[in-house]
């Protein structure tokens, strides 16, 4: 079975180029000469961008445990309806990715019913109850890409130093939430007027902060690479952009809603708008541009975490943290970046295909011949709403539902099979 | 003139003309709490529910007299016997109590927002009687109209707000009752119980109370809730009560015929001396007379607006 995608504009090798693909067998076998004659099967990408599949550095499945939020199957359709062709899930399920029968099980779900490449994460602690280092070796053995206890933070830094050693040996990335338990108070938006107004207990910028400063310094020490998750806030920026001036080992993520959003969306008591760590100020908002400007945040993540309609319609402070994101991550980074004129197409698609993919050390996020066809077509000139009732997650807890936006995925194609059209 | 929300969420939400009439309202009503023939019958055939999450003495009862002294059925619904404590969610219970033909439920809870969640998925009334940090809108309406009372005015009064700002709803309200009505509110607290940003909202801080209460026509104190202090907010009540209670002699500077107030219950010795507690320029009990007034006035204006 051959397959050719002709007609669109196509990235390659960090480029645009006019060329047509030939797939054969899921496999790329030519970025140039593919010609009509030789293919079975015939995709005309006309007015498309051609992308390689985004990659995902962080999203949460649910599975197992949570299936009312979301499953590996629902989580996967989701991906592939946002672009994702490869993704990294956190072990915050229940159980808790800790132990290698976790990680065979969604790896084997997922390749039986999943319709993206799933790269499950382990946790660094056992229960990622942050006291002892969990099983890493084994882990890497049944197929995890990188240790994290994300949701939570390892408060204990002489635990986090061991396990980033650790960690090293085995070349697991260590991926950490930074935060500050004692300084964030249980708060459960931005501190500032806007929490002041709504009579809500805040977290304040500063408990981020002095994790990633901690998280710095320690990959300093160690001389362990450290991956700093969902970055919101300026000084974060700063640290993390001074850190890697003095060839710190340090890369960092940061999300759409973090470039897209501030503390206001919380206003009456918005609870599509309460994450950890949460919406914070115009300022820290146009820090994490800067970052994504300059480099100093290699990569859009989408921390995609479905909750369920009703753990949502509560009080504030009792709502479950978190948004679904991989059906508007592509959309609002190019809206919010490249239509606003932050950085280019081809500096956006880096950070969501091949800055995650290195970071991870999976061998994804690029079209080359010889690899998977983990392809996307793309239209990026019609402007449409987002109708979170079309949703292939399971999870509508989205503040985007209504925004206008442009990046339209139309085809999603992991190993050469079509797993999404947008008909 | 109409309420033009159906519910009593936060004074945010209500403008000053709305805010004059409720007050101008009140003033009516006052003259029923104050006879001896307590019974008016503006709320016949209605029922008023009282639905707590947190403890109250002076709220509950205040309304619940509000609506009985107008003729309304009222039920108070105590969390701990209700099915709240099987687990039941907040807007379940306000189903429940509105299925059961209820025209006001009258709500404390100890998560800000929560009214709001209430209102919007019940179509009956809903009354904010303190919600977390938030908001307790028919306090500051209380304490409006007893500053009322003594000025006749509010627009040009200076009001100072002493003690714990950061956990205090009825500071909220008042801060932003009050600058609406024309007020000028003045702060003072530890700075650890400062939020972040009040000053946007209107009011001035100080860094002493003397300054504070310069030339101030009203001195509210706050409850402070002695457990804060395991919290690192401040280092013991000695110490709280010796630089940020008010006493005679802090509070000289304030205005010859200046009202000392609380929204109560008072920590005796700890934000106020009793010696300011139990003097002539203290009005602490008339503010509790004024809760009912206030209150029914509200019940009659929501009740009235079909």
């Amino acid at each position: 079975m051959k397959t050719l995608i002709k007609n669109g504009i196509f990235i390659l090798n960090g480029k645009e180029e006019k060329t047509n693909i030939l797939i054969e067998e899921g496999i790329v076998v030519s970025t140039d000469a593919g010609t009509e004659a030789e293919a079975d099967k015939i995709i005309d990408a006309s007015g498309l961008y051609v992308l390689p599949g985004l990659v995902d550095a962080h999203c949460h499945l649910r599975d197992p445990g949570y299936e009312y939020k979301e499953d590996i199957i629902s989580g996967t359709r989701s991906a592939a309806r946002g672009g994702f062709t490869s993704i990294a899930c956190m072990p915050n399920t229940n159980p808790p990715v800790d132990n290698a029968a976790v990680v065979r099980y969604i790896i084997e779900k997922s390749k039986k019913e999943g319709y993206v490449n799933v790269f499950p994460i382990g946790a660094i602690t056992k229960g990622m109850e942050g006291n002892e280092l969990s099983e890493m070796g084994i882990m890497r053995e049944a197929g995890i890409v990188a240790v994290s206890d994300d949701g939570k933070p390892v408060m204990n830094s002489d635990i986090m130093k061991k396990a980033l050693i650790y960690a090293g040996q085995f070349g697991l990335p260590v991926i950490s939430h930074c935060e500050d338990l004692n300084l964030a108070d249980n708060g459960s938006m931005n501190e500032g007027l806007t929490s002041t107004m709504l009579g809500l207990r805040g977290i304040p910028s500063v408990s981020e902060d002095v994790m990633v400063a901690r998280e710095i310094l320690l990959s300093q020490y160690t001389g362990v690479h450290v991956h700093i998750a969902h970055v919101s806030t300026k000084v974060s920026v700063e640290l993390i952009r001074q850190a890697k001036n003095r060839g710190i080992k340090v890369t960092a993520e940061t999300c759409p809603h973090y470039f897209t959003l501030t503390e206001e969306a919380c206003r009456g008591y918005n609870t599509n708008a309460k994450m950890n760590p949460p919406l914070r100020s115009r300022e820290d908002l146009e820090a994490v541009i800067e970052g994504i400007i300059d480099g100093t945040i290699d990569i859009i993540a989408t921390d995609h975490a479905p909750h369920h309609f009703d753990e949502k319609n509560v009080e504030f402070e009792k709502a479950a943290n978190g948004i679904v994101g991989f059906e508007t991550a592509l959309a609002l980074s190019y809206t919010e970046l490249v239509e606003k004129g932050h950085i280019s197409l081809l500096q956006m698609i880096e950070k969501l295909t091949i800055n995650p993919a290195q970071m991870l050390k999976i061998d994804k996020g690029k079209i080359e011949c010889g690899k998977a066809a983990d392809i996307i077509l793309v239209d990026f000139d019609n402007e449409y709403r987002v109708d979170v009732s079309k949703f292939a997650s399971k999870g509508k807890n989205s503040p985007f539902d209504g925004f206008k936006v442009k990046g339209r995925v139309k085809t999603t194609i992991v190993g050469g099979k079509i797993v999404y059209e947008d008909l | 003139m109409k309420l033009s929300s159906k519910d009593i969420l936060g004074l945010e939400n209500i403008s000053a003309d709305e805010i004059s009439y409720i007050l101008e309202t009140a003033k009516e009503m006052k003259k029923t709490v104050n006879s001896s023939m307590k019974k008016v019958n503006y709320l016949q055939g209605r029922s008023v529910v009282t639905l707590f999450y947190e403890n109250s003495t002076r709220t509950r009862v205040s309304f619940e007299l509000a609506a009985k002294y107008m003729g309304a059925q009222a039920v108070n619904v105590s969390v701990a016997t209700s099915s709240v404590a099987k687990g039941e969610t907040l807007i379940d219970t306000g189903k429940t109590l509105e299925a059961m033909g209820t025209d006001i439920v009258i709500i404390r809870h100890p998560q800000a927002g929560a009214p709001h969640l209430l209102a919007k998925n019940i179509s009956a009334s809903v009354i904010n009687a303190g919600d977390g940090m938030h908001e307790h809108p028919t306090q500051a309406l209380l304490d409006m109209m007893t500053m009322m009372e003594a000025f006749g005015t509010l627009s040009g009064l200076k009001v100072a707000i002493i003690g714990d700002i950061y956990h205090s709803r009825v500071a909220r309200s008042n801060i932003i009752g009050l600058t609406k009505m024309g007020a000028q509110v003045n702060l003072f607290a530890p700075s650890t119980l400062l939020p972040p940003g009040i000053e946007k909202l209107g009011a001035k801080v100080f860094p002493n109370i003397y300054d504070a209460v310069a030339d101030c026509d009203v001195v509210m104190g706050l409850r402070i809730q002695l457990e804060r202090q395991k919290k690192c907010l401040f280092p013991s009540i000695n110490e709280y009560a010796r630089f940020f209670g008010i006493n005679p002699e802090n509070i000289k500077r304030a205005k010859k015929n200046a009202l000392w107030m609380h929204p109560g219950p008072v920590n005796r010795g700890v934000e106020m001396t009793s010696a300011i507690i139990d003097a002539d320029n203290s009005v602490i009990n008339k503010q509790v007379t004024n809760g009912v007034a206030v209150r029914m006035a509200l019940l009659y204006l929501l009740t009235g607006r079909e």
